[in-house]
C-alpha cells in the first residue's frame, strides 16, 4: 500500500502549496510513489485519514486553526511544515508586534466580524513538528528532497549554512562588499539558490535565520554602512520576522530608534 | 628568472593576442581575467580583447571596488573576488551514480565527466601557491581525488608576476609572491614603462619552452629583464598587510584560550564567506540527490565550510557549537596544523579572507593581537 500524503493550509498566500504544484514533472514522480489523499488545492477527492505525512503550511491565526492543527498531528504518522508561515508565523506575525484589534479595525469595516488571535505563530508552538522547511516560498527542489527523504524513511539533506555560502558556490560577487548593497545573506538560511544577489540585489531574508547568526554584529555592519534604525527594524519585519534571531534584531533596532 | 636568451621573449600586446592563439590553437580553454559585475572574474575567453584594459582595483576590509587606472595595463589588479579553485575543484561535482537493475542488485557508475584542459592566463604568485598546496592535498596523498587530478595533469599555467598588490596582500609574508618562482609553464611581467604595455615572457617547464619556441618575438634585453625584476620589487614594498610568521604554529598552539578567540567571536557572522573566497580551503560535504522512486541516486560533492553548525555534525551533535571554536579551528588549522597535515602553510597571502568578510576581519590583525599577549591563552582546547 502507497504511504497517504496529505497537503494542510493553515494563514498563509498558498504559495507553498503551488511550490508542489509547480514540480510538473517531478510531482508525476512522487505522485506515483504515495496516494495523495488529501491537497484541496489540487482536488476536492479527499481520503480519510490517518496520513503517513502531512505537509502544513500556513501559520496559526485562529482559535480554529489551534484545534485543527492538533488534529492534523493526531491523524499524522509524520508532520512537515513548509514555508515561512508554518516556520515563522509569516508575514502575518507582523502584528505580533502590535495591537491586532488596532490593524483591524483600520482595515475592515466591521472589525467586529473579525476573530483572530493576537499573535500569529508557527504550527511548531502547538505541536511537535518533525522537520521545519524554510523559504517564501519554499523551494521546489528542497520539497522534492524532503518528501523523498520521509517517503525512504531517512534524514532530509537540507543544508541550513548562509545564502553566502551559495552565492560563493554560483560565483555571484558579493554585492555588499563590492557595491555597498546592504544585503541579509550572512545571517539568512540558504536554500533558494542566492537569487537576489545575482540581480544585484542584497538578499530579503525570505527564508529566515540560518543556523548561526550573529544579529549585534551583524547589525553593527548594515549601520556602520549607513543603514538607519528604523531601515534595521523594516529589512528583519518581513515574511520571517517571529523567527527569532530576525525578532531579536528588529527589537534592538527599535529600541535603539526609541533612544534617539 | 631566465637569462637574456631566446627563451625570454619581449612582447607586445599583439605579441600577448599570439600566445593566447597558440595556447587554443594546442588545444586548451584559456580562463583569464576579464570584468564582471563590476569586478575581476575568471572566465574563458578567446582574445586578449576581453582582458581588462586599464582595470585596477581598491580592496580593504569588507571592501572591494574597480577603478580606472591611468595606464592601458591588462594585468593591473591583485587577487579576483573568486579564486582560481572553481576551475580545478568545482563546487558541485558528481562522484559517482547508482541504480538498483530488475533483480535489485546495487549498480555503480563510477565514469567521470570529460576532463577539460584548461590554460590559466594571468595566475598571481600567491594563487600559484595555492594551487601547489592544493596539489598537496589533493594530488599527493596516497588517495588523490581523481577530478582533482584529472583536472590538473591538463592545465597549462601563464603565471603573471605581481605588480599591483593591494591593500589586503600579504605574499611577501608567506613567502609566496609577488614573483612565482615555481609550478608555471610562463611566466610574464607586464611592463608598464612605454605607451603602450610590453611583456616580458619566460618559460617555466618543457610544455612552456616548446610554445615559447614556436613565438616569432624578439629576445628579452637585459634592461627588459632589469624591468621585469623591478615590478615585483616596487610590488614587494606595496604589501598592504603583514603577517609574523615565525614560530606561527607554536605560537597559536600555546594560546588556544586566548581571549583573542572571543573577541574575534563577537564579530564574526559564521557566514563562512573566507572560507569559500580562500583560494585552499577545500571542505566538502557529500550529499545524496536520490529520485522520489529510491531506484536511482547520485552521490555530489559540494563545496561547505567549517563555520556551517552542520559542518561538524556528527552522531549525537554538532562538536563546535560556538563560532569561538569554529574561528579558531579555521585559523590554526590555516597558519598552523596545515603544516603537520600537508608540509606547508595553509595561508598564501592573498587577503581574499579580509576582503570578503563582510565585517572586515582581518586573519593578520587576529594573529598579530594573540602574539602581542602570546600566553595570555595557555591551557588545551
Amino acid at each position: 500500500m502507497q504511504p497517504k500524503l496529505a497537503v494542510w493550509k493553515f494563514s498563509s498566500c498558498d504559495g507553498c502549496q503551488l511550490t508542489l504544484l509547480d514540480c510538473e514533472d517531478e510531482l508525476l514522480e512522487v505522485a506515483g510513489q504515495v496516494e495523495i489523499a488529501y491537497f484541496l488545492e489540487a482536488s476536492r477527492a479527499v481520503v480519510a485519514g490517518p496520513y503517513d505525512l502531512s505537509i502544513v503550511e500556513g501559520s496559526i491565526t485562529t482559535a480554529d486553526d489551534v484545534e485543527r492543527i492538533r488534529e492534523v498531528r493526531r491523524m499524522s504518522r509524520h508532520v512537515v511544515s513548509i514555508g515561512a508561515c508554518a516556520t515563522a508565523g509569516g508575514i502575518q506575525a507582523l502584528r505580533n508586534f502590535a495591537d491586532v484589534r488596532e490593524f483591524t479595525s483600520v482595515v475592515y469595516a466591521h472589525p467586529e466580524y473579525i476573530h483572530t488571535l493576537d499573535r500569529s505563530t508557527p504550527p511548531s508552538a502547538h505541536i511537535d513538528i518533525d522537520f521545519e522547511l524554510h523559504g517564501c516560498p519554499i523551494d521546489k527542489g528542497q520539497l522534492l528532497e524532503v518528501i523523498t527523504a520521509f517517503l525512504h524513511g531517512r534524514r532530509p539533506q537540507i543544508a541550513s549554512h548562509s545564502v553566502c555560502v551559495e552565492c560563493k558556490r554560483r560565483g555571484t560577487v558579493c554585492v555588499m562588499v563590492s557595491k555597498g548593497i546592504p544585503c541579509l545573506g550572512p545571517v539568512t538560511h540558504a536554500g533558494c539558490g542566492a537569487i537576489c544577489p545575482a540581480f544585484n540585489r542584497g538578499c530579503y531574508g525570505c527564508f529566515g535565520p540560518a543556523d548561526t547568526t550573529n544579529i549585534p554584529a551583524f547589525v553593527g555592519a548594515l549601520s556602520a554602512a549607513g543603514m538607519s534604525d528604523f531601515d534595521l527594524v523594516r529589512v528583519f519585519r518581513t515574511f520571517n520576522a517571529e523567527a527569532p534571531a530576525f525578532r531579536e534584531a528588529s527589537m534592538a533596532a527599535e529600541a535603539a530608534e526609541d533612544r534617539r | 628568472m631566465a637569462g637574456p636568451s631566446g627563451t625570454t621573449l619581449a612582447l607586445d600586446g599583439d605579441g600577448l593576442e599570439t600566445v593566447i592563439a597558440a595556447v587554443r590553437q594546442r588545444g586548451y580553454t584559456v580562463i583569464a581575467p576579464t570584468v564582471r559585475d563590476g569586478a575581476v572574474a575568471y572566465e574563458p575567453i578567446t582574445s586578449a580583447a576581453a582582458l581588462p584594459r586599464g582595470v585596477g582595483d581598491e580592496q580593504g576590509p569588507a571592501r572591494y571596488r574597480l577603478r580606472e587606472r591611468d595606464d592601458d595595463a591588462l594585468f593591473g589588479f591583485a587577487a579576483a573576488p573568486s579564486s582560481w579553485k572553481r576551475y580545478l575543484y568545482p563546487p558541485a561535482t558528481t562522484l559517482w551514480r547508482a541504480r538498483r537493475d530488475e533483480h535489485g542488485t546495487l549498480l555503480f557508475d563510477e565514469s567521470a565527466a570529460a576532463v577539460p584542459r584548461y590554460a590559466f592566463l594571468g595566475v598571481r604568485a600567491c594563487e600559484l601557491a595555492a594551487i601547489l598546496v592544493h596539489d598537496r592535498v589533493f594530488a599527493g596523498a596516497a588517495h588523490p581525488d581523481p577530478t582533482y587530478a584529472a583536472r590538473r595533469r591538463e592545465l597549462f599555467i601563464i603565471a603573471v608576476h605581481c605588480g599591483s598588490p593591494s591593500g589586503v596582500c600579504f605574499c611577501t609574508s608567506m613567502g609566496t609572491g609577488p614573483r612565482a618562482r615555481e609550478g608555471f609553464d610562463l611566466g610574464i611581467t607586464e611592463l608598464l614603462d612605454t605607451a603602450t604595455p610590453r611583456y616580458i615572457v619566460e618559460a617555466g617547464s618543457p610544455a612552456g619552452l616548446e610554445l615559447l619556441e614556436s613565438l616569432a618575438a624578439s629576445p628579452a634585453t637585459v634592461q627588459d629583464l632589469e624591468a621585469a625584476q623591478a615590478v615585483t620589487d616596487v610590488a614587494t614594498e606595496h604589501m598592504g598587510r603583514h603577517l609574523e610568521t615565525g614560530g606561527l604554529p607554536e605560537m597559536l598552539q600555546r594560546n588556544l584560550e586566548h581571549p583573542q578567540w572571543d573577541d574575534v567571536a563577537a564579530r564574526c557572522l559564521s557566514c563562512g564567506n573566507c572560507t569559500m573566497a580562500c583560494p585552499t580551503c577545500f571542505c566538502s560535504d557529500d550529499v545524496e540527490a536520490q529520485a522520489p522512486d529510491g531506484e536511482t541516486s547520485a552521490r555530489v560533492r559540494e563545496w561547505a565550510s567549517c563555520f556551517s553548525h552542520d559542518f561538524s555534525y556528527i552522531h549525537g551533535g554538532t562538536v563546535r557549537e560556538t563560532v569561538r571554536s569554529r574561528y579558531r579551528q579555521w585559523m590554526t588549522h590555516k597558519l598552523g596544523t596545515w603544516w603537520e597535515q600537508f608540509g606547508t602553510s595553509g595561508c598564501v597571502g592573498c587577503g581574499r579572507c579580509i576582503a570578503w568578510c563582510p565585517v572586515g576581519i582581518d586573519i593578520t590583525e587576529e594573529a598579530a593581537a594573540i602574539r602581542a599577549s602570546d600566553g595570555r591563552g595557555r591551557g588545551s582546547a
